[in-house]
């Protein structure tokens, strides 16, 4: 049925970066991320905590703080002293200010959404003015002495606590006075410890400060008279954040020793009206430091510096056991970072700040399932292309014969030419590459390695025309009729060169005819993001994965969906197949089996055999063992759509070469955590 | 490889009333076929014995004021018997007689030595003064003249034998410590006469002979323990001057400087002799034992100890010794097989055949199934025949034991109620060779139950063999027979319950505690002879060294160590005592006790019923299993596996159970004891050592497990090509 070569490659030495604040929106559902090297990621809770937006990092912007305001807007603030405005249309930062008060460690916007409080190193706490288009800086409060390391408002948006060092204060907003001054004991269980950071702070509606402090203490405090309510030990090390639910009657801690801890608001006695905080769940998913928790209103989020994102659901607050019972752990972006040159067998890793170009192995030799075959050429580290400038890399992309590579940081799109004869690479630059006035968000070489498909703001899919033997020239801009103001995220091309299919962050998938250079079609609109697309080969039908796990096929020269879709819908995917927490994220076709789709995600890959029958639930959809010990003939009656392969994990990237053989990119999470600082020392049972 | 097997009593030796000679034996002669022997006391009786049955089969004595002096021998010839008593009157009687004082009686003229019967030939009769006469030229004339040859020498042996068809009889005579050979042929009459080459510093204890190609070979065991050879021809023409036989050295059985005392020897085949004899070394208790000697390859062979001692005679007819131990007469079988060098170094394989040959020899025709009765009777009838001059009370006898093949149980509880001991055991014997009934467990039952009320009742009445069969047929549990030990207990029969706890599955935790009880307060010495099942201490205990533990615990049993006080980190800095680190090497009790209460270890228990029943003990009885209690923890735990070898000794689970039990039951006791303090902080200190050791153990398996879990995952490298198959 299909027995494959797979060249089985872990070289790929990506480290994601770890996460540093995270700002949830209880209002559009989003979660709003930023990493250790300046990247911010934008989670979308309601199609399936699907990473729908990133803005690449920088070197230079560090972000402390991140807060929504004014509605959907995007403030972070950062140890560069700037605040800035993040474009999430166009998927860059809007616009900086400089904050004026050195170092920027925390920020907080008003319950209102108009101001922005930040706290500086200089220990003053600035209040801004959200403004349509921008910030204004409004007035300081008293200034102090100490940095601020973190801010609250309290509900009402008449007072702020602020954390310092050693000490809490409560100031008057109306006033800028401080009019508290909380002195935080040193001492947690007769340990002294050098200074006591107050990392974090949260103002309650009922007047209680919870303050999070680095002795590993979590304080209840009385705003009105200063005085201590509870105090709850939590970790012999620091307590580094701290979030509240918008009831207020839950509250996520987050220490250095990888744990998360719930405190919840019970009833003392049953009934009764008097309410204590308690510490009740503890969770232990990191094993570093948790730099950020958030708390939705369903599940506990939390963010390390195993740059692992972890969405722990509250069984209390969900209901049945559906996609949302589950917890899930990111570690990789749901985007692509792999290229392949199916044609010339090599593979482009994007990293931050370099690409790497690698040539794959090869073997003589054949073999049947589960053989490991003895490598005849060892793969080749061909090439590293570092990018100037402190910008990181956002896209990049190899043509299918590997002659040409392109990438784009936040401002320029690069393009080289790379010529490979007889084991010797040399690269070349195209110098002359047309200033585009936007970024690219996504790359793509037409089948023909001819063109380039930039994806860019507004809908917008930049046509350009690659030159032999080194140029290019701007070809055609191609936009949508409905004039979208959100970036086109991926980009699928008909290996004919007749189509184009460009989905954006509204998620409507326009397609473009390249002869006409105008748009053919729109893809009806369904409700979800997409996660990933592709044009089949030889039909040039469509085929769209959304972050809800549906998979569509659209006929793009009938502009309807085609016949099999419509069965799938009509019959459903199968439950363990829609309950995976993973998005697809690369879809690829195999030439010589038209009727197979390969898709694949973080924990699996899949070959979607459209010619035989749907599964249904009473049926497992994992069947691939079972299936092996049965008989040729006992196998076609159980055998069904979909063919799972768990065997490489986690997967990065897969895709089918020209002579038919698999590539599997895989990154082992041992390799990864590896590569990070070792964790606060902590003592296990037996060692 | 010589060995001896089965042993069992022929007849109880009574102190023969009259001549005031003692108890002991006379004489002992083969009787008219193989399984019967003729025995003489020293008093007025001669009995004849089936030896396979133990049975006497016809009995004669003298009158009251006679006292028989030449031991009864049969005449092969005619199957008469031949005695002297009174040292001058003859006597030949038959079977059937019944009255020795009303049989032919004929009256000699000088005093008779013995009368020596061969077969085939006539009966030779040694006279005091050294004459010999065959019986009937004596029987022609009783009156004739007797010359004396010998002059004031005593006769110390005569042994008559057959050579090239003719009787020869060699004897030797004593004077102011020489000795004399003399070797008499009958036919026609020639005597020779040697002297012995004298020993300094000992004696000839005993003498045997055989002929062999025409020479005769005398051999001589001497006090010092040696055996020597001494060979002569006599068929030279008599010499002028008195002849000194030279000897040479066959064997030396003995060390130096222990003695030989009450001494005999006997040859078995031409490689190997038996020596009985009491072996007196001064330091240690003088201890008779039967031995085969090897004198090919000059080995000990086998021995067997006699505790309650010998007359020093010994017999040995047809495979069987007869010899007196104690106050009863008994027979022991042996095998004595061709020696070879691999057999004189125990390679050789022990063939059934010749164990079979043995076993034969003895077991009777009773033990034979139903069916195959029916050629036994045909033999039996043939001896009949040709013994017809039978007397009938031997005869009814045999009838008897015809009926006794179709004994029933009832039959046999109605005899143990009023039969003899033996004749119970017998009887038993008989009925358990050929016991395959289906009820065989209640029959059982049946019968020791009558054998323990008859106990009950008689005081004088314990069975103990019978007993000990009927244990050892496995089928008896404690409550088929809940007197068994009780009786047991009352006579002390420490065998008898060693063999109780072990089988029975169900001895109620009572009894067990009296058994502990019993065994705790019986005296090691008193232990020594018993016949005390070893197995289960073989392993661990040297046997041997028993003595020297037992004066090394005495001294420490009331001892008191100033060590005993100091925690155990002090050890460095004191010199602990020697006999303190001994107590924890050395037993405290002798082998005996300890494979007593190996048994009471080892038998079943329930805590709860046990525990009230342990605080009878008494203290000092405490103290004394505790110690060997600790004494068997100290052992096992030296053992990799933790456990003795061996089925019968306790594990150390057992024995940790028991200490438990132990220090639950007389906690306050054991505290409050002085003598007890030093045992328990060893004990403490031994056990706080393995608790420290174990729980460094569980670390290591904690880590251990630890890397289990983390399954190594396989490593592909960074770059492989495999093959996938999605089907």
């Amino acid at each position: 049925m299909g027995e494959f070569q797979v060249h089985r490659v872990r070289f790929f030495a990506y480290v994601p970066a770890g996460i540093r604040c995270v700002a949830h929106s209880p209002r559009s559902a989003r979660l709003a991320l930023a990493r250790t090297d300046g990247a911010l990621e934008v989670y979308n809770f309601a199609a399936n905590y699907f990473q729908e937006k990133g803005i690449p990092g920088h070197e230079t912007r560090s972000t402390e703080a991140l807060c929504w305001a004014a509605g959907d807007r995007l403030f972070g603030a950062g140890l560069g002293g700037d605040i800035s405005e993040y474009d999430l249309e166009k998927l860059r930062v809007k616009y900086s200010l400089d904050g004026f008060g050195g170092p920027i460690w925390s920020m907080a916007a008003d319950p209102s959404g108009t101001q922005l409080a930040v706290g500086c190193e200089d220990g003053s706490v600035k209040l801004f003015q959200v403004l349509p288009d921008k910030i204004q800086f409004e007035r300081s409060l008293d200034r102090q002495k100490g940095r601020v390391m973190s801010l609250s408002w309290h509900p009402s948006g008449t007072r702020i606590a602020v954390g310092s060092i050693d000490l809490l204060r409560v100031f008057d907003v109306k006033s800028g006075h401080a009019i508290q001054r909380i002195l935080v004991d040193r001492r947690l269980q007769g340990l002294y410890s050098r200074e006591c950071v107050v990392w974090s702070v949260a103002f309650l509606s009922d007047g209680t400060i919870v303050s999070s402090d680095s002795v590993g203490k979590v304080q209840f405090w009385d705003a009105e008279k200063g005085t201590l309510l509870e105090t709850h030990p939590v970790s012999s090390s620091a307590v580094l954040c701290l979030a509240v639910s918008e009831e207020e009657d839950s509250i996520v801690v987050g220490t250095s020793e990888g744990a998360v801890y719930q405190f919840q608001l019970l009833p003392v006695k049953w009934g009764s009206a008097e309410s204590k905080w308690v510490r009740t769940k503890p969770f232990q998913h990191h094993t570093h430091d948790v730099r950020a928790v958030a708390h939705s209103a369903t599940a506990l989020i939390s963010g390390g510096l195993d740059a692992q994102l972890v969405i722990r659901p509250l069984m209390e607050k969900v209901h049945g056991k559906g996609y949302d019972a589950a917890l899930r752990k990111f570690t990789f972006p749901h985007r692509r970072l792999v290229s392949c040159a199916k044609k010339a067998g090599l593979l482009l890793f994007q990293f931050p700040q370099h690409l790497e170009l690698w040539r794959l192995g090869a073997t003589n030799s054949a073999g049947k399932d589960g053989d490991i075959l003895p490598v005849s050429r060892a793969p080749e580290h061909l090439l590293q292309l570092k990018s100037k400038g402190p910008e990181h890399i956002c896209c990049s992309c190899i043509s299918l014969c590997g002659s040409w590579i392109a990438y784009s940081t936040a401002s320029r799109l690069h393009l080289h030419r790379v010529h490979l004869e007889n084991g010797s690479v040399s690269v070349k630059r195209v110098s002359k590459v047309p200033k585009l006035l936007c970024s690219a968000h996504q790359l793509l070489c037409s089948a023909d390695s001819t063109r380039l498909f930039v994806a860019s703001d507004q809908g917008a899919v930049h046509v350009l025309k690659l030159l032999e033997p080194g140029g290019c020239g701007h070809l055609q801009t191609l936009r949508p009729n409905s004039g979208s103001a959100e970036a086109v995220y991926l980009l699928a091309a008909s290996a004919d060169g007749d189509w184009l299919a460009a989905a954006g962050g509204d998620w409507e998938i326009n397609i473009y005819s390249l002869r006409h250079f105008k748009p053919h079609c729109t893809v009806p609109a369904y409700n979800c993001a997409v996660t990933a697309l592709a044009i089949h080969p030889v039909t040039n039908n469509l085929v769209i994965t959304h972050s809800d796990q549906q998979v569509f096929e659209f006929s793009i020269p009938d502009r309807e969906y085609t016949t099999w879709s419509r069965k799938v819908q009509q019959h459903g995917l199968h439950k363990g197949w829609l309950e995976r927490d993973m998005p697809i994220t690369h879809i690829t076709f195999n030439p010589k089996q038209p009727a197979h789709i390969l898709l694949h995600d973080t924990h699996m890959f899949c070959i979607l055999d459209k010619s035989l029958p749907l599964p249904d639930d009473a049926t497992p959809l994992m069947n691939q063992t079972s299936l092996k010990q049965l008989s040729e003939k006992a196998r076609r009656g159980h055998a069904h759509a979909f063919k799972i392969c768990k065997k490489y994990q986690p997967l990065l990237f897969v895709d089918l070469l020209e002579e038919g053989s698999l590539v599997v990119v895989e990154r082992p999470l041992m390799d990864i955590k590896t590569q990070l600082p070792p964790p606060v020392q902590q003592k296990k049972f037996g060692t | 490889m010589a060995a001896l097997c089965e042993e069992f009593t022929l007849c109880g030796l009574i102190a023969s009333a009259g001549a005031g000679a003692g108890p002991g034996v006379l004489g002992l002669a083969p009787g008219p076929d193989p399984d019967r022997v003729l025995l003489t006391d020293r008093g007025r009786t001669a009995t004849l014995y089936k030896v396979s049955d133990q049975k006497p089969l016809g009995c004669w004595s003298v009158k009251q004021d006679q006292t028989i002096t030449c031991p009864a021998v049969c005449n092969f010839e005619t199957g008469e018997y031949i005695a002297v008593h009174d040292d001058k009157v003859l006597r030949i009687w038959k079977d059937e007689d019944v009255n020795l004082d009303k049989v032919f009686k004929a009256t000699l003229t000088a005093e008779v030595y013995r009368i020596h019967s061969l077969p085939h030939t006539e009966p030779l009769v040694l006279f005091k003064g050294g004459a010999v006469r065959t019986l009937d030229a004596l029987l022609a004339a009783p009156q004739q003249e007797i010359e004396n040859v010998i002059s004031d020498e005593v006769i110390r042996w005569s042994e008559a034998f057959m050579e090239t068809q003719q009787p020869v009889l060699i004897f030797t005579t004593e004077k102011n410590g020489n000795y004399f050979v003399y070797v008499q042929k009958v036919n026609p009459n020639i005597l020779h006469k040697y002297k012995l080459e004298q020993e300094e510093s000992s004696h000839p204890l005993s003498f045997t002979a055989y002929t062999k190609n025409k020479i005769l070979t005398l051999l001589c065991l001497y006090s010092n323990g040696c055996v020597y050879n001494i060979l002569m021809s006599p068929q030279q023409s008599v010499p002028e001057e008195e002849q000194i036989l030279s000897k040479s050295l066959l064997l030396k059985i003995v060390v130096s400087d222990t003695v030989l005392k009450g001494a005999s020897l006997a040859i078995l085949d031409k490689d190997h002799v038996a020596v009985l004899g009491c072996l007196d070394s001064p330091p240690n208790i003088a201890k008779e034992c039967l031995s085969i000697w090897n004198t090919k390859f000059q080995t000990l062979q086998t021995s067997k100890e006699l505790p309650q001692g010998t007359s020093g005679q010994l017999w040995c007819y047809g495979e069987k010794f007869f010899l007196t131990h104690g106050k009863v007469l008994t027979v022991i079988v042996y095998k004595c097989e061709t020696s070879s060098l691999a057999a004189a170094v125990g390679k050789l394989k022990d063939t059934q055949t010749s164990g079979m040959r043995t076993v034969s020899s003895y077991v009777n025709w009773n033990m034979l199934p139903e069916e195959d009765l029916a050629s036994p009777h045909a033999q039996q009838s043939v001896t009949a025949k040709t013994e017809s001059k039978r007397t009938l009370r031997s005869r009814r006898n045999n009838v008897a034991k015809v009926q006794r093949d179709t004994l029933t149980v009832e039959q046999l509880l109605s005899d143990i109620k009023d039969s003899s001991q033996n004749d119970i055991e017998e009887e038993l014997r008989q009925f358990l060779s050929n016991a395959q009934m289906s009820d065989f467990q209640t029959t059982i039952g049946y019968i020791i139950t009558g054998l323990v009320n008859r106990c009950k009742t008689e005081p004088t009445f314990y069975p103990r063999n019978c007993l000990v069969q009927l244990i050892q047929t496995q089928g008896l549990s404690y409550s088929l027979c809940p007197d068994l030990m009780a009786v047991a207990l009352e006579k002390t029969d420490v065998h008898l319950l060693q063999l109780c706890l072990q089988q029975f599955p169900d001895v109620p935790e009572a009894v067990t505690c009296a058994c502990l009880k019993a065994f705790l307060s019986i005296n090691d010495d008193s232990l020594q002879g018993t016949n005390v099942n070893l197995d289960s201490v073989i392993s661990y205990m040297d046997i041997t060294l028993n003595d020297q533990v037992k004066k090394q615990t005495e001294t420490v049993q009331n001892g008191f160590s100033s060590e005993l006080m100091e925690e155990d980190s002090c050890d460095i800095h004191l010199t602990p005592k020697p006999h303190v680190v001994d107590t924890e090497e050395l037993c405290p009790i002798g082998p005996q006790k300890a494979a007593l209460l190996n048994a009471i270890l080892r038998s079943a228990y329930s805590e709860t019923f046990l525990l009230p029943h342990l605080k009878d003990l008494s203290a000092q009885q405490v103290i004394l299993f505790l110690r060997y209690l600790q004494y068997l923890y100290i052992k096992c735990s030296e053992n990799v596996s933790m456990d003795f070898p061996g089925m019968l000794s306790p594990t150390i689970n057992q024995i940790m159970d028991w200490m438990c039990l132990l220090l639950d039951a007389h906690f306050t006791v054991v505290v409050m004891l002085p003598e007890a303090k030093g045992l328990l902080f060893s004990l403490h200190k031994f056990v706080r050592a393995q608790v420290r050791f174990y729980s460094e153990l569980n670390k290591i398996e904690g880590s251990l497990q630890e890397l289990q879990r983390i399954k190594p995952q396989k490593d592909f490298g960074l770059y492989s090509i495999e093959m996938l198959e999605l089907v």
